[in-house]
């Protein structure tokens, strides 16, 4: 069974006619166990198509369906949002209490399970996020890293399958971002979640198995790193740019070094240079 | 400068007093108040005193931040005090000093001064031991029975909270809409209270249409961790009554016994005490 599967959805904020469309006869499926990144302009559809999983909206024709259970029916909410958590953009609006414990907890209460589940339900999202130190603390007292990482840790206390982070690192400084994608290639690595990751940051989209393109809303392009990065004109087109190391690959390119392609990151592209530096 | 706004003034310590379940010291300090009103002489409200002085210095707040929390009454009591003096009923019997003030006036005066400022200083030790947090469970749980009658206890409780929660991130909004306007030119601290109130309506605006915007997100950060009212809700923190929560019941008990007993036998008291002075 897929993980997630979205079935020509469409989608358009309010119901009135001539307002335009932000998801057209839109269709996707997310295999379980892999980690995709979501890239497009703003307005693109993105935070809605998250909003769609864990049924915040409903699509107005088409279905989506995580696990098999349709978003559309109202019985099937608890339990999507018990499989599928979501990790929003700003840590200040999705905090409930003053304290890092009392608001982990906040999820595991709201599913009913006994104080001694919740617990170790506590130790356990707080010991993958690192954030241990911090139980007895307040949240405003953290920085953005660590309330986004408690943010992360609230959502996974409820042992979902799916985390779903929707712009979530996009409030963070680079080390912010580090702390919490570091966390997210764990859960995703060790613990085999499905990670939904949206965002503005090329070099965060590097790391996913697939990504996907999303423009006048509908799917772009999708496929792995290398496939998608290799398709400048549509990054252009979607209003996107190449990761850091590929931008200093190709200028480098320009300049005469032959580099070759399909260079992503950091390492391949420092391994490209020495590369080139034995053979003079 | 706002965002030093906590709310309450929680003093924190580890002391006998601050291990209290939250309950218990809500219930004291409503015990306490009544004793305050019960008494009917100085003997009772000295002995409410006695016992508040006691509190204290188990809880290790110093003194001084108790006397603090008299400075915002301190208009009011003096204001009351000056009333009582002027407007006493002198009933038959009465000691006439001059003008129109009676030694029983001065006495009354003197004793709803205290009255008030034992009131005050009591409250301000329950907020100084317990955390705004805490308090909230308290009065949740002690509110539960309400329940029975379809009140929506959980709820109000999580209302609560989340305000609480809220006044760190609403205080540092405003001092950013304030350095926003501040930067395009606004002017805060000069003119005369009504254009500098005026002036403030461009902050509370702004503030405003993002306090409902962050709680249009929150609710949605509330739906999606499976937030879905109080019905299959369970509570992670529970609070339990312990051997120290018994021992301040049991000597709140005798102490509103002892006030009862100074009002009733006061008069013998007073009595007592002057053919001892003379």
């Amino acid at each position: 069974m897929q993980a997630i599967e979205f079935k020509n959805v469409s989608f358009s904020y309010g119901s009135e006619d001539g307002r335009s469309e932000v998801l057209k006869n839109f269709s996707l499926t997310i295999k379980q166990g892999s980690f995709v990144a979501l890239l497009g302009r703003n307005g693109s559809g993105k935070s809605t198509c998250a909003k769609l999983i864990n049924g915040l909206l409903i699509p107005n024709e088409g279905t989506v369906t995580v696990f098999g259970m349709s978003t559309a029916e109202k019985d099937n909410l608890f339990e999507i949002r018990k499989r599928a958590g979501m990790v929003f953009q700003n840590p200040d609006n999705q905090q409930i209490a003053s304290i890092v414990e009392d608001d982990v907890a906040f999820g595991p209460e709201n599913i009913g399970l006994d104080r001694e589940e919740i617990k170790k339900r506590i130790d356990f999202a707080l010991k993958v996020t690192g954030t241990e130190g911090f139980r007895d603390s307040q949240v405003a007292r953290l920085s953005g890293g660590q309330k986004q990482r408690v943010a992360i840790a609230g959502a996974i206390a409820i042992s979902p399958d799916i985390l779903i982070l929707d712009e979530s690192t996009s409030m963070l400084d680079p080390k912010g971002r580090q702390e919490v994608m570091h966390v997210v290639r764990t859960l995703n690595k060790e613990k085999g979640m499905t990670v939904i990751d949206i965002t503005h940051y090329m070099d965060e989209a590097v790391e996913a198995d697939e990504v996907l393109i999303l423009g006048d809303g509908v799917v772009k392009a999708q496929g792995s790193p290398d496939e998608i990065f290799a398709k400048k004109d549509i990054i252009a087109e979607c209003g996107l740019e190449l990761p850091r190391s590929a931008k200093i690959a190709e200028s480098l390119k320009k300049a005469g070094l032959p580099l070759g392609d399909g260079i992503l990151t950091k390492e391949s592209l420092s391994e490209r240079l020495c590369e080139l530096l034995r053979k003079i | 400068m706002l965002s030093d706004v906590t709310f309450g003034q929680y003093y924190p310590s580890n002391s006998f007093v601050h291990k209290l379940d939250p309950r218990t010291k809500i219930l004291l300090l409503i015990a306490y108040i009544v004793m305050i009103f019960v008494a009917q002489n100085f003997f009772g409200l000295a002995l409410s005193l006695l016992f508040l002085a006691v509190a204290v210095i188990f809880s290790g707040v110093p003194f001084t931040s108790i006397l603090k929390s008299i400075k915002g009454i301190i208009f009011l009591v003096v204001f009351t005090a000056l009333l009582n003096i002027l407007f006493y009923a002198p009933k038959e019997g009465d000691t006439h000093l001059f003008w129109i003030i009676y030694l029983e006036g001065l006495f009354s005066a003197g004793f709803l001064a205290l009255r008030l400022v034992s009131l005050v200083m009591g409250s301000s030790l329950l907020t100084l031991t317990t955390t705004p947090v805490s308090l909230t469970d308290g009065i949740e749980s002690l509110l539960s029975p309400l329940k029975l009658i379809k009140f929506p206890v959980h709820d109000l409780a999580l209302i609560m909270s989340i305000a609480l929660r809220s006044i760190p991130t609403l205080a540092n909004e405003t001092e950013r809409i304030i350095n926003a306007q501040k930067a395009r030119g606004a002017d805060f601290d000069s003119g005369n209270i009504i254009s500098r109130a005026k002036a403030l309506i461009p902050v509370l605006i702004p503030l405003l249409i993002s306090a409902f915007r962050r709680g249009d997100e929150l609710g949605d950060a509330m739906d999606a961790r499976c937030y879905s009212g109080s019905k299959v809700r369970t509570k992670y923190k529970k609070l339990t009554f312990g051997v120290r929560d018994l021992v301040a019941f049991l000597i709140v008990c005798a102490l509103i016994a002892g006030v009862i007993l100074f009002n009733i036998y006061g008069a013998q008291l007073w009595a007592l005490i002057a053919s001892l002075w003379s």
